[in-house]
């Protein structure tokens, strides 16, 4: 088995709306590979689908060679045991400390006695570098710090695949790159599959092997990172190097800026 | 016009259709609570958990207020009883005020307003920031994790308050009117055993409270669950609850109370 | 917080919660009185008129109750109403054991007086007292007296 996540044509359309069309994906075994776009162009969906959270509308999502969308509850909550997500503001427990947020996957799905969970629980901090601080409580800990504690939290029960949802949201640059290492480090030592959702275009092409990128629910460049650095498409081109105009507008559609402020009478 | 009429129209019915669909929301939340409710006693620290942050904390409130209410009683009850020459009475008053109604209510009404609203908007958070979410992606069910063990520790917690409300209160009325007063003490006691009944007067004040206690337990988890990421959608969804749940115990109050103490 | 912590002041909550309901129950309440009464057997007997007799009222004998109303029938053939009274095993009742239905103080609650009599056999389980006076209605006695005055002078 060669792809670990297959996403075929799916669609996906949430009451009426459109938020995914047609989105054909791979994800090889141990590969980092991210999903860039703008926010709300779908990449979140995407992340829910391949969770097995949502179904999809039509096409199917395979993970492992299964289509989730044919799985049962039971099976959907089996197969998430091997997957981690790290949620954009890390989404620890508040009303937990540090090391029984990290503990709590092991608790609820093992049942190991309480001196291994301890030893699991202090391997996972050490390996995000925050052994130090499995006392606190996360509302005492910095924005980059909770999500390195998410992370240890996703890899708690050894996860085949890790999906990122903009893990570098928000974060100071010192976090930014301490996340990123991490990321690829995690990947490689555990054997894992990653798949990182983010906009921070400059920042993660050096650490992932391959990369989507979304429009408006729409796959419309692919390729390796140096594809992407060298692509003459006008959409990477202005996302990559970040250009306010481009083929993306910078003014969201609207009425005509001089009818706006009255300059001139409206019609009629 | 006919459009005005047709948009009208338009906007009642809208307004129906979503609060059926809110309405059989709520319903499925609810029996799937209870249908995952296993977890709660199968691992019961995290219902002890709960006992403690909605009837542990809640003691202080509930054991003030009953004190204040049954001291009022006792002095209203006194003023006008005595008018008749029947100052003895008094007892039956305060207890039969409190175990049939104020007990049970006024207990519920404070239980709404501190726990039941501390859970809406602790739930409101947790969804807001995603650890709803989080535990979901962890194959860890919420509605079993989260919601049951806090139902259950709020549906055991309510009776337990209100009787602390009952039994302060008559210590209350008992502490005006004969210690203060100078009621005599034998007939203080002897009429209120008299007249208050064991099932009907105070099995039926249980009852009530265990329905108040789904009742306000149910809505504020709901509620919670229910709202809107944001800060608007918790803020008002607390809002909502003690809203709520204090007009569900007072209409559930007057059904249960046409039933229990019909004609006797 | 600890485990152990939580665990104790959640029995304490416990603890003081069932305490306040034996209290309300046994203290307020009259459950130590219904639960005191243990055995019992019934006794019925027909009234004229029972008037505000209620079920579960008290059955007092010389002031003392020794049992309680147990169940308030109309009888469709004499059109009497039949108290249905449970009444403490220990205390046993002659024959002729007159009943009445009296209310304590002037507007108090109604309950059942009982007179014993001086027969030697006593009463059985199931078995009806034969001599009842029911509940005096105060318009009837009103009446009455109102009657007597108007026959007193008619005679003068």
């Amino acid at each position: 088995m060669e792809n670990l996540v297959e996403v075929k044509d799916v669609s996906f359309t949430y009451d009426v709306r459109p938020v995914l069309q047609r989105i054909n994906m791979t994800v090889p075994r141990g590969k980092v590979v991210t999903i860039m776009g703008l926010s709300g162009c779908g990449k979140t969906t995407l992340l829910r689908l391949i969770a097995g959270w949502l179904k999809p509308t039509a096409g199917e999502v395979r993970v492992a060679g299964r289509a989730t969308h044919e799985l049962t509850h039971d099976e959907i909550y089996e197969m998430r045991r091997k997957m981690g997500m790290l949620f954009q503001f890390g989404a620890l427990f508040t009303d937990m400390s540090v090391f029984d947020n990290v503990a709590f996957p092991l608790r609820e799905h093992t049942g190991l006695p309480e001196s291994m969970i301890r030893d699991l629980v202090m391997m996972k901090l050490h390996a995000v570098g925050l052994r130090g601080v499995h006392r606190r409580m996360p509302a005492e800990l910095s924005g980059g710090m909770q999500r390195r504690v998410a992370l240890a939290r996703a890899i708690a029960l050894d996860p085949l695949l890790i999906m990122y949802d903009e893990p570098f949201t928000a974060l100071d640059p010192i976090s930014f790159s301490a996340i990123g290492h991490v990321i690829r480090r995690l990947n490689d030592t555990l054997g894992a599959t990653s798949i990182v959702v983010t906009h921070d275009v400059q920042e993660t092409l050096p650490i992932v092997d391959y990369v989507y990128f979304m429009s408006d629910g729409a796959v419309v460049a692919q390729g390796t990172p140096d594809d992407i650095r060298n692509s003459r498409e006008p959409f990477v081109h202005q996302f990559v190097w970040g250009e306010i105009d481009g083929p993306m507008a910078f003014h969201y559609p609207g009425a005509p800026y001089r009818e706006e402020l009255r300059l001139e009478p409206a019609h009629g | 016009m006919v459009e005005r009429a047709v948009r009208g129209l338009r906007v009642v019915g809208h307004r129906v259709v979503n609060s059926v669909w809110r309405l059989g929301y709520a319903s499925r939340f609810f029996s799937l609570t209870l249908l995952k409710s296993a977890t709660s006693f199968r691992r019961f620290h995290l219902t002890i958990k709960e006992i403690y942050f909605t009837g542990v904390l809640s003691l202080i409130i509930i054991i003030v207020s009953g004190l204040f209410v049954g001291m009022v009683l006792g002095l209203q009850g006194y003023e006008t009883l005595q008018k008749y020459g029947s100052a003895e009475a008094v007892g039956t008053l305060v207890a039969l005020s409190l175990t049939r109604e104020l007990g049970p209510v006024v207990a519920a009404l404070l239980f709404a307003s501190r726990a039941g609203s501390a859970m809406t908007a602790e739930i409101g958070l947790m969804k807001a920031t995603e650890q709803i979410a989080a535990m979901e992606m962890m194959a860890v069910d919420p509605i079993a994790r989260v919601i049951g063990p806090r139902f259950w520790g709020g549906v055991i917690s309510m009776p337990l308050l209100a009787a602390m409300f009952s039994a302060v209160g008559v210590f209350g009325g008992y502490l005006i009117t004969v210690v203060l007063i100078g009621v005599d003490e034998g007939a203080f006691w002897s009429q209120m055993q008299n007249a208050v009944d064991f099932r009907q007067d105070i099995v039926n004040g249980v009852i009530k409270s265990v329905v108040f206690g789904v009742a306000v337990t149910a809505i504020a988890l709901f509620e919670g669950y229910d709202a809107p990421p944001t800060a608007e959608g918790v803020s008002g969804a607390t809002t909502r609850t003690v809203v709520t749940s204090s007009l569900a115990i007072l209409g559930l109050d007057f059904v249960l109370t046409a039933f229990m103490f019909r004609g006797a | 917080m600890e485990r152990t912590v939580l665990d104790l002041w959640v029995g304490v909550f416990v603890a003081a919660g069932i305490a306040a309901l034996m209290v309300l129950a046994l203290k307020v309440g009259n459950a130590s009185t219904t639960f005191n009464m243990g055995e019992t057997y019934r006794l019925t007997a027909d009234f004229d008129n029972i008037g505000g007799l209620k079920v579960r009222a008290p059955v007092k004998s010389a002031g003392v109750v020794v049992g309680r109303v147990d169940d308030i029938q109309f009888d469709n053939e004499r059109f009497k109403a039949r108290v249905v009274m449970k009444i403490d095993r220990r205390y046993q009742f002659p024959k002729d054991t007159a009943v009445s239905i009296l209310t304590s103080g002037l507007l108090g609650e109604q309950y059942v007086g009982l007179d014993a009599g001086g027969d030697s056999a006593t009463l059985k389980d199931g078995e009806t007292f034969k001599i009842t006076q029911g509940a005096v209605v105060l318009e009837k006695l009103i009446s009455q007296f109102l009657y007597n005055r108007a026959a007193e002078g008619g005679a003068k």
